[in-house]
Formats: C-alpha cells, structure tokens, sequence
C-alpha cells in the first residue's frame, strides 16, 4: 500500500513538471529555442543573480543574529579565553573576505549580464593583480598561523609541577569513569587484562600506588588548580569533548594519550552567569511546550533542566555514542577536598570483597 | 555568433579514414562498450543512480535530526525492520551516515564526476580518437558497476551495512562485537571499496597516458584547456593515493578475519579481552586520511576544471591567469598529500606533528585563494549568457569561497581542538566539497548535454532546479555552522539526551525543510534529464560557441570522433573576444570565439599565457 502511495505521488510529481515544461513551451517567445539563453534570459538571470546575493546575505545577518547565541560560554579553562580570541579574530577574518568576495561575485555576474552585440574585455592576464592576491593571503595565513601555533604549542605542552593533578579518563561503551591518582598523586598501573570483577578499570592490584587511587563516575575538579587528564580506552576509539573548556582528546586503545587544562569557573558561578541563566530559561520554555503535548498524550512530563558541565564522547563508537556523557562539577578545593575524602578508595573497594 | 562559424571542420566526410564503420551490435554498443563516450554515459547514469540513493538517506538523517520523537511510515518503508513502527533504530541511524558519506564521496563524487567528465573530455578536448586503451577503460567502468552493486547489496544484509563513518576507524569497524554493522556488512564495504580502488586506478592510468601521449598535432600542454589538466592531475593523485587506502583496507581485512594486530591492540569486550596486541588505530588514521584528504581534491578538481572552462565560454572571455590556474591546480595537487594529518590534531598524534601540517593546511588556502579571485576576474567585463551551466559554475566559485573560509578554523590546530567532529566541520566540507562538486557536475552535465546525447536539456527547467538548490544549499548549511559553535557533535543520533542543546531543535527542523526542498530540485533535474535523452531540441554541432576541439566533432557519435583526419591545434583554448590588430572587429569578423584548430590569422599575435 504504501509502495503505491509513493509511486502514485511521484506519478503526480512527473506530471506536475511535464506541465510546468509545456507552460515553458508555451509561453516562450517566438525565436526562443528553450535550450540556450538569450537577451531576456541574461537580463532576468542576472537580477535573480542580484536578489540572491540579498538573500545570501540576509542569511549570513539572520544567522549571525539569532543563532550566534549558541556559541559556547566564555571559556571555563585558563588557556579557553586565547581560544576565543583566536576563534573571533579568525572569523573576523574570514567574514570580511566572505562579504567581499560574495558581493564581487555576484555583482559583476549582474553587471555584466550578457547582451547581444556586446563586446566582453579579453583581459588574459595581469602579473601585477595576481601578485597582489597571492601576497595578501601569504600575509593574513602568515599571521593566522603564527598566532594558532603559538597557543597550539602552550595548550598542547602544559606546565607540570608538583601542584598537577592527575586524572585518568577512562572510556568504554558507553560510559565513562575517572580515576584520580589519590594522595601519592601517581595512578596505579593498569591493563586491560587486570579487569575482572568490582576492577572495572583493570588497575593492577599488586601495584602499592594503585591502592589509594579513586575510581568515580562523575568528575570533580578543584578551581583553578591545574589538571592533567591521561585517556584510556578499554574497546574502541572515542574522544573526550569538554566543550566548555575548549579542550578534546581522542581516547585510544592501547594508548594513553593526554590533554591539560585549568579550570577558572566553578559550576556555581556558571550556573548563575547572564549566559547560562538565559539559556536554561529558554530552554526550559521549551520543555514546558513539550511537556504539554506529552501530558496531552498521556505520557509524563519533562523534568525542568538544570545546567552542569558535562564530558561527552565526540567519536563514534557504537549504538549509543549519542548518549556516552559524564558529569563535571568543578567547585573550590575545600569543597572538592570534602568529597574526595567521602570517596572509596581502590585498596577499599578491593578489601571489601 | 553566427551558425555559419568557422570551424576549419574537415569538408569531406567520406575521406578514407582509419576507422571504418559498421553496425555493432547492441551488447558491443551499449554495454560491453570500449568507446570512451559511451562509457563516459555508463558512468554518469551509475553516478546519478548512486548519488539518489545517497541523497535519499541523507533525507532520512534530516527527518530523525528534525523531528527525533515522531513517527515516520516511511522510516518501516524503507528501513523495514530497523524502521519498526516508524522509529528509526540507532544502529540504522549510524549506518545512513557511514553509507551516506561512502556513497556520495567515492561513487557519486569520484566516479559519477572524474569518471564521466574524464572519460568524456579528454579524448576530444585533446584531439584523441579514443583512450589509450579502450579495454581497460571498460573494464574500468566494470569494476566500478560491481563495486557499486555490492556497496547497494550490503544495505541488505541481515546485522546491516557497515556503521563505523564513512572512515571506518578500527577498532570500531574491526569488531563485529562493537556494533552490529562490522560483521558482514563490513566485509562487503571492503570488498566493494578494494574493488572501487581497481577501477579508479584503472582509469586514472589510462587518462594519465591518454594526456600525455595521445595529443594532437599542435596541443602542447600549456594549450590544454584546464578541464584536461585538471582531470590529468585529478589522475594523478588518485595513483599516488588511492594504493595507500588499498593496503589500510587489505590490513584491516587482515585484523578482522585473520588475526592479525596491526591496528589492535589491548581490548577488553563483552566480558573478555581479545589476543590482539601492539596495533594502532593511529596507524589507520595515518594511512586512511593520506588518501583521505587528497580525496578531496580529486573530488573537486575536476569540477574547478569544468567551472573554468563553463566560465570562460559563457563569459565570452578568456580565462584570467590561465599560467597561475595551472599552477595552483599543481600547487593543490602537490600539497594535498602533505596535508592529512589536520584530520587527527586531536587523535594523540605528536602535538609537533600537529604545527607541521597547520602550516601545510594553511599553505594550500593560497593557491584556492588564487583561483577564487581569478574567476571573479574572469566575470568582470564580460558579456554573461546565463545558461544553467554557467549559474551553477558561478554557485560552484561562491560555495567554494564560503566553504573553503571555514577550512582556515579547522585547519588551524588550535582552533580545530574545539569544534573537531562538531556540525562546523558537517558544514564546511559539505559547501566546500560535496555542494561545489556536485554544482561542478552539473556544470558539466548542463554543459556536455549536447556533446553526450546529441540533443539539448531545457533551459527553464535547468534555472529552476538551479535556484531552488542554491537557495536550499546554503539554507541547508550556513546556519550549521552556528550548531557545531554550539559543540553539538556530528554522528548523533539524536541530541534529545543533553537537554542543553534543546533550543538548537527549531534551526535543525529549518535546516531539514531547506534539505527536503533542496531534494525536491533534484527530481526537475531528473526530469529534464530523461526527458531531454529522448525529445530534447537536436543539438547543432557548437551550440555554446565554445573553442575547445570537441565542438568541432559532428554531432551523431562515431567511432574515433572525427571523420577524416584529426584535427590539427594552432592557439590555446581561450581565444573568446580577440580583436584584430587595429580592433575594429573580432580577429574573425562577426564571431567572438576562434576554435582551436583556426591558424593564426594574418598579422594575430599568438599571446604569450
């Protein structure tokens, strides 16, 4: 049945634009062949030339407008604000090439719309013109690069001292876990094959510096103290996207690869910045709309949104990539001091058994 | 611009010549064809069979992105027990954008493009009467009709097609435990792409020593049209790339069914750990993106060689810079295999790696910058016939532009770490290759109508699917952009899990509308496709009144393409309104275009280009 419906609609369909070809036909001037554009062609393709380039830019503003307010908060890591700045000057950059560019493009396909007996400039080359263009990118890329390779260089080689945390990101279908290195501040050896019963991780057990490390499923992490996070990954590629601290990691088998950063702004202060507050009110108007039809269909209703900083997984890796996240709660150390001490250590979960 | 052009065409048709005629019959003619216009035909039907079928999915994606709590009848139509209900399934979901992306860059993209245009092109803008070798050419397109017929058959299989991204990232894809779509729907993937790879070599070697050998008298390569080197360098990266995708396929084949550990390495799954040890998955991305990303290029070169040459005859101009477009397709060619790596800046590679190619990836801005700016050169000044090849020619220099100005962000390290596999990076190559390639080929089709099928596509028709897939190609993907700055990453089956991104719905149910629009233009070019093979307007000799040598071939399809002798090259491709030495007239009175194979007038300067 449905086979049909589709086959009847694109019958329609066929049949629509066979007519709308013959109306073509019929109403073209006598002289017009239908198939190779002529004077009235280039001058009406030639305003609609105009009035797309209106509409290209209308989007760009419309765009720019209404949805630049989805772009993440101000950064919550130290090295996030160099981000934001190279990310603003670099779109800078390009939208001034984009709106001249487009402009040129499109006005000169208008103006120089084709009419017969015209005679078009041949103009084969100019050294002069094409120096010039190839010299201003090489200067703007020059400028872009050095600026991106200097912060690339600083993010990528973060400092270590003594004052470093260090936490393990632990990946697999489809969740994440933390393990923090504990008091000693070294993690415990660990390997896939060590993983059998509560040692989801496959932390060594024979390894003294394991037995104080803190295996949790939401990560906590004091204000402004730096952190160095090591990725494992006990299955299949995923990548570690802490949007809101312009940081990413790809997690890999066999592999422990690394991604540091400070945080600067506590889930409190987040939660009540202008941007979040607006946000998680237009969000939740939203919901409540939604909700009103799901209790319209007898189904329950949404719960209201609170926001929290989140980690969640940016590669695919199976069924439900789309659901792989891991809470974050950034909070001042005495906080976070407070519920690390309320944590099991390793060494505990193991005597327990 | 009169019909009685002079085109110095040879006068005497029954000439002895080299190729006799005599009927073929129709298995000879039509399908085991070794004539390179009729293959060029094959590959253009399969191409376009191929990119509804991609086009189609990606119509599913939209619907699930847009509307992730309703019901679809036809998500049960279509998908049947991945649909049940009216709920598409996430396995089903990962596996439209995994076929999706393979189907539209490797058999839409690489061989419904380079293969037709290729193959069409080069023997007649050269003055060849056929391809260096006709057999392989055949075999060529064969191998790409089997690779295309097993890719299809694996959307049937029982666990579903291969679900891993177009990239299939071991360990992912190597593991059937992981996801449902590395079983057999893998192998199949594999097997269909290795043979994809036969093909395409096959047919880059064959256009590599037709440019090279096969000239006609007079065609030095700087008289070349740019089409033909573009296709000739398309040609070439795809023989130094496409090899290295063979042997990350072959390894992979390896790891999944013969145990080997070149991409695997301590695994822990469904409760036990696998015996595979000291692989890398890296090693995958390494020699995946090394043809990855040249891939893009033989994607989009060819379609920049039909802008060039679309834009140079409608304009009524020459080419600007027609030394600096070679150059930069050169400069291209060559960069685009040092570049790969800005795909894995966040994949744990050695961050100095990282700066070396952000260097690289940044240089390759400069010759595309070039080529952007020398056609809106070209347009300045001319005298503009808006025939729907040239309108897509001038959508393909504007989403190249917007597209292309995106790639500085992601190419830049830094900038890359945050919105690396976000919708930004969705947004950018869809403008700046799959948008601009396929305006590129529709280019070409508009264009080479009359040269393929002998009758002509009708105009209007072409101006509507044009402006309904302008405005919905950038209503598609200019406001993507803004979701993947919101950190929405790709590959999401749905977002409805992160309530932080609930007010993104409204401008992703916008983005599908302009979508299933933009689709609906597509069925006026299928329309006006078919219809014109059959009872488009009879095509005059050189309806565009264009120089190239394949407007001096007669209409009616011959074997070896001229009657008589071939035709002899005396100036380049882009003598469009050249005046005579006190410019009171065109160097041909009363015609504004001067075909290849014109001798040099009395006292006409050959330009030095």
């Amino acid at each position: 049945m449905t086979a049909f419906l589709v086959i009847i609609v694109l019958a329609l369909l066929a049949i629509t634009f066979w007519q709308i070809s013959k109306v073509y036909n019929l109403s073209k001037p006598s002289g017009d062949d239908g198939v190779i554009a002529n004077d009235k062609d280039n001058q009406k393709q030639g305003k609609i030339m105009l009035i797309f380039m209106v509409f290209l830019y209308g989007l760009m503003i419309y765009s720019f407008v209404n949805l630049s307010k989805f772009y993440l908060p101000e950064a919550s890591s130290a090295h996030g604000s160099s981000y934001d700045q190279l990310m603003f000057i670099s779109i800078g950059v390009i939208m001034v090439v984009q709106v001249i560019t487009q402009i040129l493009l499109h006005y000169f396909a208008y103006k120089y719309r084709g009419k017969k007996g015209k005679r078009a400039l041949f103009y084969a080359d100019n050294n002069t013109l094409e120096f010039i263009w190839t010299v201003i990118p090489v200067v703007v890329l020059a400028g872009l690069i050095i600026y991106g390779l200097v912060s690339w260089t600083q993010i990528m080689n973060p400092q270590q001292d003594e004052d470093t945390m260090v936490v393990e990101i632990y990946a697999y279908q489809f969740d994440w876990r933390a393990r923090y290195a504990g008091k000693d501040n070294v993690l415990g050896k660990a390997n896939v094959r060590f993983i059998e019963g509560v040692n989801q991780l496959g932390v060594d057990e024979t390894d003294e510096y394991g037995k104080d490390d803190v295996i949790v499923n939401e990560l906590h992490l004091p204000v402004n103290k730096p952190v160095i996070f090591k990725f494992r990954s006990q299955d299949v590629l995923h990548s570690a996207y802490f949007p809101f601290f312009r940081s990413q990691m790809n997690v890999v088998p066999g592999m422990i690869t690394e991604f540091g950063f400070t945080p600067t702004t506590t889930s409190k202060e987040i939660k009540n910045s202008e941007y979040m507050l607006e946000k998680v009110k237009r969000i939740n108007e939203i919901r409540k709309e939604r909700s009103e039809d799901l209790i319209a269909e007898g189904r329950t209703a949404l719960d209201d949104y609170e926001f929290e900083y989140y980690l969640l997984c940016n590669k695919i890796c199976g069924v439900t990539h789309y659901n792989m996240q891991m809470k974050i709660v950034v909070e001042e150390e005495e906080d976070f001091n407070k519920w690390m001490e309320e944590q099991q250590t390793f060494g505990e979960l193991l005597a327990q058994q | 611009m009169s019909a009685e052009a002079i085109t110095a065409q040879p006068e005497n048709h029954s000439e002895a010549h080299a190729h006799h005629h005599h009927e073929q019959p129709f298995i000879e003619k039509y399908i085991f064809s070794t004539d390179h216009k009729m293959i060029a035909k094959q590959y253009l039907i399969t191409g376009l069979i191929m990119g509804f079928i991609g086009i189609a999915m990606s119509l599913l994606m939209r619907l699930q992105l847009a509307w992730p709590d309703e019901k679809f009848w036809i998500f049960e139509a279509l998908l049947g027990k991945f649909g049940t209900d009216g709920v598409m399934d996430p396995s089903i979901y990962l596996a439209l954008v995994t076929i999706h992306g393979t189907i539209m860059v490797f058999f839409v993209l690489t061989a419904g493009l380079s293969g037709t245009f290729s193959n069409l092109l080069i023997p007649l803008q050269i003055g060849a009467r056929d391809m260096a070798s006709g057999f392989l050419n055949m075999l060529s397109y064969w191998l790409f009709f089997l690779s295309s017929v097993i890719m299809v058959s694996s959307l049937f299989v029982e666990a579903g097609p291969a679900s891993a991204g177009w990239t299939v990232y071991p360990p992912l894809s190597a593991l059937p435990q992981a996801i449902g779509g590395s079983g057999m729907g893998m192998t199949l993937w594999l097997v269909s792409m290795t043979i994809f790879i036969a093909s395409s070599l096959l047919g880059s070697l064959n256009y590599i020593v037709t440019v090279l050998n096969l000239r006609t008298e007079g065609m030095s390569m700087t008289r070349l049209p740019l089409t033909v080197w573009a296709f000739f360098v398309t040609a070439i990266i795809g023989v130094v790339s496409f090899p290295v995708l063979l042997s990350a396929g072959l390894l992979l084949l390896m790891d999944r069914s013969f145990g080997t550990s070149f991409f695997l390495s301590d695994i822990y799954i469904q409760g036990e750990v696998l015996a595979h040890q000291g692989g890398s998955p890296v090693l995958y991305e390494h020699l995946f993106w090394f043809l990855g990303h040249p891939e893009v290029y033989i994607v989009l070169l060819p379609a920049l060689g039909i802008t060039s040459e679309v834009i140079a005859t409608n304009a009524r101009k020459p080419i600007f810079g027609y030394r600096a477009m070679v150059a930069s397709i050169l400069a291209i060619a060559f960069l685009s295999t040092v570049v790969w790596g800005h795909h894995m800046f966040v994949s744990g590679m050695n961050p100095f790696l990282g700066s070396v190619f952000t260097f690289t990836t940044l240089l390759i801005a400069i010759p595309s910058a070039v080529k952007a700016f020398n056609y809106i050169t070209t347009l300045w000044k001319g005298n503009l016939q808006f025939n729907p090849a040239m309108l897509f020619s001038i959508g393909l220099v504007s989403t190249f532009i917007t597209g292309g100005l995106t790639g500085i962000i992601l190419g830049d390290s830094t900038l890359d770490i945050n919105v690396h596999d976000t919708y930004f990076v969705v947004a950018h190559f869809h403008l700046v290759m799959g948008i601009s390639a396929l305006y590129g080929l529709f280019a070409g089709v508009y264009h080479w109508f009359p040269k393929m099928f002998g009758r002509m596509m009708n105009k209007n028709l072409g101006y509507v699917h044009f402006w309904v897939t302008a405005v919905g190609a950038y209503g598609v993907f200019f406001p993507m952009h803004f979701i993947g700055m919101a950190g929405l990453p790709r590959r999401y089956y749905t977002n409805t899990a992160f309530p932080y991104f609930d007010d993104l719905s409204d401008t992703n149910v916008l983005i599908s509308v302009f979508a299933m629009v933009t689709a609906a233009a597509q069925i006026v070019f299928i329309y006006n496709f078919i219809s014109s093979i059959f009872y488009g307007k009879r095509a005059t000799q050189n309806p565009w009144n264009s120089t190239t040598l394949e407007w001096t071939a007669p209409v009616e399809h011959i074997h070896g393409n001229w009657y008589g002798e071939l035709p002899k090259v005396y100036r380049w491709s882009y003598d469009y309104s050249k005046l005579n030495a006190d410019e009171s007239d065109y160097v041909i009175p009363g015609q504004d275009f001067i075909p290849q194979n014109v001798p040099l007038m009395e006292g006409e300067e050959e330009l030095n280009h």
